[in-house]
């Protein structure tokens, strides 16, 4: 395998990159027809030697981001060379299929790999049987709806949680939008559009020049959420993962992200459009759920490997926790302190807000609080609703995060 | 201008001629690019050396450079073409004056190639003397959806199309490179037309490389101990790690200070050269640097008695 190059014309060569790519393509690289055909003209550009160059030559084809890497990795040496490797791998499905129920392998790459290269039924028949859905009035009639709006989430019957889902799944949020450089037509506008006044003054063939005009374009801010699935919050997170996924649908530059005691990125399962296949893929994807809490940590990590990759173009951060840190509360304010510097806008989703007498005196509600710009509850479909339609707008003292700090 | 490398042994050849430091992995990513004749894309944190390839592109192959440098509301006519509206308007004056007004006749008169203003990306598309220039298209994350689009022609086809006046294509297709630093993803379609390739950071054999052959004057025992130093800061816990640039600034800087090796109090003196956050200089101020700076000395003593004996 080593002088791959030598034998172009024997076409062995050509069937084997067709099935590599479908091997990558069956593991989740969108590798199209296209790559395949420029992958065989690079594989005989005819300077290939080493099995190295044959390797970064694929992979600078059928590689497009940098986290595929390591799943191209693993195929390659599967697939291009070692037979020893492709036996283990064998053995391995082998065992799972015989076993009901395997235990996960350490790699995840590794386990999306052997499910691409061997039909695993196990994977086929994990869908979840859905019962047949109840019919309900999602509109809800007036007098129930005003005792159920205000009811607190947790306190809510099974009938109940299953209305307020679908009342959620109607919020959108208020656009909130930023003037951009570029530019649109308008009548009214500010500004002279030569190249169209140009262009029409023709049409009379030069006599009367009217001045056409145009305006600056606006578009919405991205929104990063981070929202806590701890034990403490769990019952408020299912419901605002409702509402995530309502709007993570509905708009563009969204990223949503879930953390206990790690950080996991759920955008891409989130984007499903039905709404329990979704959620239940935010829920095999997370592996936290209920458990601890390191907010301080997980902020780190986000400060560290995210921030300067969604925060850009004046995102807004929506962070979904009571804030209730058991460890080191420093490092939470350092956090904080550098999260605030690189977000547009921190609003903070408490559902301890739902308690009347509620007060900011725990160390790490203290420790957060001078650096959010906006402080609201999310325990009931009112706040829910309060908060798609009046965020971004000036809420002046309602929300201040102020109000809170002053009396302890 | 010189022939395009014809094997990857000449293309890393080539590079390190230019000063250019390239992995065996750079090199055939390179050579295919220059082959296939695909844009190339280079992904990585900042000041690794993107941007770079391109510069040292250009001057190896003895072509222009032309380079776009994004930002966001980047649009076309401060990156592809303008219309000169001015002379437009003068054109349109005469022909009234002197009253051979034919509306048809006007309207290709106006929109012709004269009156047109190019830009860096339509000036790519030329190429005098059948040398085609080398395109950077820099920090392609910074600017939007909008204008990645618009680029989709360009890159696959080489070629513009301008409304009022058909489709520009290249005689002979630009070398075109370009980097993102990653602060979003650059939407696939993009991605598909060129050969991807993440740049990382040099391991400590390849950067010291990179400093002798860059910096070739600072005393080689300041370089082992400077790389060695900068390759710890890596491993460890920084907001934003030192890239090669800033490696090679603070061999510079170290140099300019007449150091011959690396002391704490000069590494405190300097640390603004390698980190840019706060944070990160005031966590490696004093005894961490020290710390580091023991360790690096103690492994490199450690590999000159064992390399003796």
């Amino acid at each position: 395998m080593t002088r791959v190059a030598d034998q172009p014309s024997s076409g062995k060569l050509a069937a084997n990159i067709m099935h590599f790519a479908r091997v990558l393509r069956g593991a989740g690289l969108p590798v199209g027809p296209a790559s395949v055909l420029d992958a065989l003209d690079a594989a005989q550009s005819g300077s290939l030697r080493t099995r190295e160059e044959f390797y970064w030559t694929l992979h600078a084809i059928l590689v497009k981001r940098r986290e595929h890497k390591e799943i191209f990795d693993q195929a390659f040496h599967v697939f291009w060379k070692k037979p020893k490797m492709l036996e283990q791998l064998m053995q391995l499905m082998f065992q799972q299929i015989t076993r009901s129920a395997g235990d996960t392998p350490k790699d995840p790459g590794f386990r999306r790999l052997a499910e691409a290269m061997f039909d695993n039924p196990e994977t086929q028949s994990r869908r979840q049987e859905k019962p047949e859905a109840l019919e309900l009035d999602a509109a809800l009639t007036a007098s129930a709806s005003d005792i159920l709006r205000a009811k607190d989430f947790e306190q809510m019957t099974l009938m109940e949680q299953m209305q307020a889902k679908k009342a959620i799944a109607l919020l959108r949020l208020q656009r909130r939008e930023t003037r951009t450089r570029r530019f649109q037509p308008n009548l009214a506008g500010d500004h002279i559009d030569m190249r169209r006044t140009l262009r029409q003054s023709l049409r009379s063939g030069g006599d009367m020049i009217s001045l056409a005009r145009r305006e600056p374009q606006t578009r919405e801010r991205p929104l990063v959420v981070l929202c806590d699935i701890s034990g403490s919050c769990s019952n408020y997170s299912r419901m605002f993962l409702h509402f995530l996924h309502g709007l993570v649908n509905d708009r563009h530059g969204m990223t949503v992200f879930l953390f206990g005691t790690r950080l996991t990125n759920v955008t891409r399962e989130l984007q499903h459009l039905d709404v329990d296949e979704a959620i239940a893929k935010v829920s095999a994807a997370v592996k936290d759920w209920s458990g601890g809490t390191r907010i301080g940590a997980t902020l780190k990590e986000f400060n560290y490997r995210w921030a300067r990759r969604v925060l850009t173009q004046g995102a807004d951060v929506l962070l979904m926790t009571d804030g209730l840190e058991r460890e080191d509360t420093v490092q939470l304010a350092t956090e904080m302190q550098r999260l605030r510097r690189s977000a547009k806008q921190i609003v903070w989703l408490n559902p301890l807000l739902r308690f009347d007498r509620f007060e900011a005196r725990a160390a790490g509600i203290r420790a957060m609080m001078p650096y959010v710009d906006e402080f609201r509850p999310v325990h009931s479909l009112d706040s829910l609703a309060d908060l798609a339609q009046t965020l971004g707008a000036r809420t002046g003292a309602a929300h201040d995060p102020r109000k809170w700090m002053g009396g302890v | 201008m010189s022939a395009v490398p014809k094997s990857i042994d000449e293309t890393a050849a080539l590079l390190k001629a230019n000063g250019y430091v390239a992995g065996r992995d750079l090199a055939t990513v390179v050579f295919l690019a220059l082959k296939m004749r695909r844009p190339l894309f280079l992904e990585g944190e900042a000041g690794v050396g993107k941007t770079e390839i391109a510069k040292v592109l250009a001057e190896g192959l003895g072509r222009r450079l032309i380079r776009l440098q994004c930002y966001e509301g980047l649009d076309i006519s401060s990156a592809v073409y303008e219309w000169n509206y001015a002379a437009q308007m003068i054109e349109i004056r005469l022909a009234e004056a002197s009253g051979e007004l034919d509306r048809k006749r006007m309207g290709q008169d106006i929109f012709a190639e004269r009156f047109l203003i190019k830009r860096a990306l339509l000036q790519a598309l030329e190429a005098p003397d059948g040398i085609a220039p080398v395109l950077l298209i820099d920090e392609i994350d910074r600017t939007d959806e909008a204008f990645e689009a618009y680029l989709l022609e360009l890159l696959s086809d080489y070629q513009v199309t301008i409304p009022e006046l058909g489709t520009v294509k290249a005689a002979e297709p630009p070398i075109v490179v370009i980097t993102s630093n990653r602060t979003r993803e650059v939407h696939d379609a993009l991605k598909r037309r060129c050969l991807y390739h993440w740049v990382g950071y040099p391991d400590a054999k390849r950067e010291l490389e990179i400093v002798k052959t860059k910096r070739p004057e600072a005393p080689a025992a300041l370089a082992k101990e400077v790389v060695a130093f900068v390759q710890s800061l890596r491993g460890g816990d920084l907001f934003k790690a030192p890239g090669v640039a800033e490696t090679l600034d603070w061999v510079s800087a170290l140099h300019e200070l007449d150091s011959v090796t690396l002391d704490p109090q000069t590494v405190n003196d300097t640390l603004g050269v390698l980190l840019k956050y706060q944070d990160d200089i005031v966590r490696m101020e004093g005894s961490e640097a020290k710390r580091i700076l023991d360790q690096i000395k103690d492994e490199i003593r450690t590999a000159a008695t064992t390399r003796v004996s």
